[in-house]
């Protein structure tokens, strides 16, 4: 009998065209999604005049630059030129592009499931480290560098040691006001974001099982916070009812077969991983960042770590961090003020999550200002069509179009200096959303609560005077 | 790329943990081509006050003939963009010295010939107190992964696929079309055996 394989084994098994001797594989690419950043690995292809292998394996889209105010010009030179860039590239090699003003453009770990590009069993590679976000489907989804872009725009095909498997189990309920996003920062702030360093996180257990596609997205999502490069959920009935009928997706006796072969993507019973870490769901809190790395992390209910009592390895951190997040040891972060809220992102700019914050903001008024960008133009209608637009502008928050945002700050959306930004986004690093900007990384819910204190805020409390 | 397997130059350290790429380039800067260098952006927001003023007491600025960084753990961590690598290299580094890498960075790393080098704690530790007033030469041997320092030898990990790599300064795509036969047989099969995997015309 076979020895039992995990979804990681039987993923690679899948792409592997061969191992070299000392292990490294070549694997082949069935997606391969670029966007505006990707220009150096265009340019390299160019230098060399090799053409896109697999133009048809091949799709673009505008969204790290893409303006969240969808003027007929772009004002910015410096952005205008990056996204006719891409265009061009695209027009070059016969691309499908997303351009800026297609009614199914979007951030591309949004759109790639929208469109059904992003399927179980599926290798898919992007210039972008939130590429782990497809693994939510039973894909062996990572992000690349500009070289290796260009290596697959090349030959469609990647080098990659086979990196080793770790399970994280969550079992139990999820509280009311407690999300993926929640796990994800919960474990992250256990392990730390080296803790899954050179590993493929497979989430396993009835919590994400329970969890729809948005919420297995935006935990497959954060592995990467965590050092993991792969996140991957097994593909179930909830999977292929997210697909079926998407524009990309097998139809009729394909699509039938499909899931028949994608029925048997997941770890068999008895399968060893090389580590497995377990969280109980019912004791997640709503957690929020307080540092400059992700992993600096805590249930809103806790009071900012004292340096002097954090481990030694990680006290250096902590004081950098408290100094320039502009906080104390021993403050709650509850009550912490903001001045500003954004809710949006690959992470947490999906359909479910603007319905979160509107159930929150609904009635409301904020007391910040706040900026919230749809992760695609699809959500962006789906959301004006339910009416959560008119939730988010009656409430003072500005609805813009889809794109990366302020969560990088690449088009212009920004956090100025020494502002404090309540985020649904993935980074706190230093500068990420504007130089000196100071991040506080929470779920959409918990932004839309921060918005209406103008204060960091258990949401619960807010979604529980609202039962009554 | 060219190869290497020996550098002597300059190390400094920055004791910081977890220097991801925002830091290492502001995304605000990855839209110039790389052509013009990226090496005036290393650093930018630590290495310059809010004027664009360079700050006298950053450690880049004090030794600008650096070619080495000592730093702690999670060096390069989060975004994937080999900007970060860009910027260091046009800057003069060649080799990065810390307990753990992000772990694409690292990657990147070796596509431009740049060094990760992981070494433990306690030995990142020493090289960290050896140079906490002072930049010091220091002599990298890849082949035999030592790291020599004052009175310091320490041994380094790296993959061995990356030390060839480094070594012969080779480029994959070249090594990849070796495999051209390979890998049409491999398409070939993937065509037959899972027809799903080829997306269905949209448009």
């Amino acid at each position: 009998m076979a020895a039992a394989q995990t979804l990681l084994d039987k993923l690679w098994a899948m792409h592997e065209i061969l191992q070299r001797e000392d292990g490294v594989s070549l694997m082949w690419v069935d997606r391969h999604l670029v966007h505006e950043g990707s220009h150096h690995a265009f340019a390299k292809i160019k230098e060399r005049s090799l053409p896109v292998k697999q133009p048809d394996l091949t799709f673009a889209v505008v969204d790290h630059y893409a303006p969240t105010s969808r003027v007929a010009k772009v004002g910015n030179p410096r952005v205008a030129r990056m996204i006719s860039t891409l265009r061009s590239n695209a027009v070059t090699h016969g691309l499908r592009l997303y351009d800026l003003h297609d009614p199914n453009q979007g951030i591309v770990h949004v759109i790639g499931p929208e469109q059904g590009i992003t399927l179980p069993g599926l290798l898919i590679n992007c210039g972008d480290s939130h590429t782990s976000t497809h693994g939510a489907f039973g894909a062996l989804a990572f992000g690349i560098g500009a070289t290796d872009v260009a290596h697959v725009l090349a030959t469609q095909t990647i080098w990659q040691r086979k990196p080793k498997a770790l399970r994280v189990e969550v079992d139990g309920v999820l509280g009311a006001g407690v999300s993926a996003k929640d796990i994800a920062l919960a474990w992250i702030a256990e392990h730390g974001t080296n803790g899954a360093l050179g590993y493929a996180v497979e989430y396993t257990g009835s919590a994400i099982r329970n969890l729809s596609m948005e919420g297995r997205m935006t935990l497959c999502n954060l592995s990467v916070e965590g050092g993991a490069r792969f996140g991957m959920i097994a593909p179930d009935s909830k999977t292929f009812t997210y697909l079926e009928g998407r524009p990309y997706v097998p139809k009729g006796q394909a699509w039938q077969d499909a899931c028949a072969d994608w029925r048997a993507l997941v770890s068999d019973e008895g399968a060893i991983f090389d580590q497995n870490i377990s969280l109980d769901a019912a004791k997640i809190a709503p957690t929020v960042t307080w540092g400059t790395s992700p992993e600096q992390a805590l249930p809103i209910s806790a009071s900012i770590p004292d340096p002097m009592h954090v481990p030694a390895a990680k006290a250096d951190a902590a004081r950098a961090a408290l100094q320039y997040m502009g906080l104390k040891a021993g403050q709650t972060l509850e009550g912490t003020p903001v001045d500003q809220v954004f809710i949006g992102s690959c992470t947490n700019g999906r359909i479910e999550d603007l319905r979160e914050a509107a159930a929150v903001l609904r009635g409301h008024r904020v007391r910040v200002p706040g900026l919230i960008s749809p992760g695609s133009s699809q959500v962006k209608a789906q959301a004006e069509a339910e009416g959560l637009d008119k939730v988010f502008m009656d409430s003072g928050l500005e609805w813009a179009a889809s794109g990366c945002s302020m969560c990088v700050g690449m088009n212009g959306d920004i956090v100025n200096d020494g502002k404090r930004c309540a985020s649904s986004t993935n980074r706190n690093f230093k500068g990420r959303q504007g130089r000196g900007a100071r991040t506080h990384l929470m779920s959409p819910a918990m932004v839309a609560a921060a918005a209406i204190t103008g204060a960091l805020t258990d949401v619960r409390q807010l979604l529980a005077s609202r039962d009554l | 790329m060219v190869g290497w397997c020996l550098h002597k130059g300059l190390a400094v350290s920055l004791p910081q943990e977890n220097v991801d790429t925002d830091q290492l380039i502001p995304a605000r800067y990855m839209s110039i081509p790389r052509a013009d260098g990226y090496g005036p952006y290393l650093f930018y927001d630590m290495r310059r006050d809010e004027n664009g003023t360079l700050r006298k007491n950053f450690v880049l600025n004090r030794h600008k003939n650096t070619t080495v960084i000592v730093a702690r753990r999670g060096f390069g961590s989060g975004s994937s963009r080999e900007a970060a690598v860009y910027a260091l290299m046009d800057a003069g580094i060649r080799a990065v010295v810390a307990p753990s890498f992000g772990d694409i960075f690292a990657a990147n790393c070796i596509n431009n010939g740049l060094l990760p080098a992981c070494l433990d704690e306690k030995s990142c530790a020493a090289l960290e107190n050896a140079l906490a007033n002072d930049a010091k030469n220091i002599r990298i041997d890849i082949k035999a992964r030592v790291i020599s320092l004052s009175n310091i030898k320490t041994g380094f990990s790296l993959d061995d696929s990356w030390a060839t790599k480094l070594i012969n300064g080779w480029d994959d795509i070249d090594l990849t079309m070796d495999h051209a036969a390979e890998i049409a047989a491999y398409k070939d099969a993937r065509s037959r055996n899972a027809p799903w995997a080829w997306p269905v015309v949209a448009d």
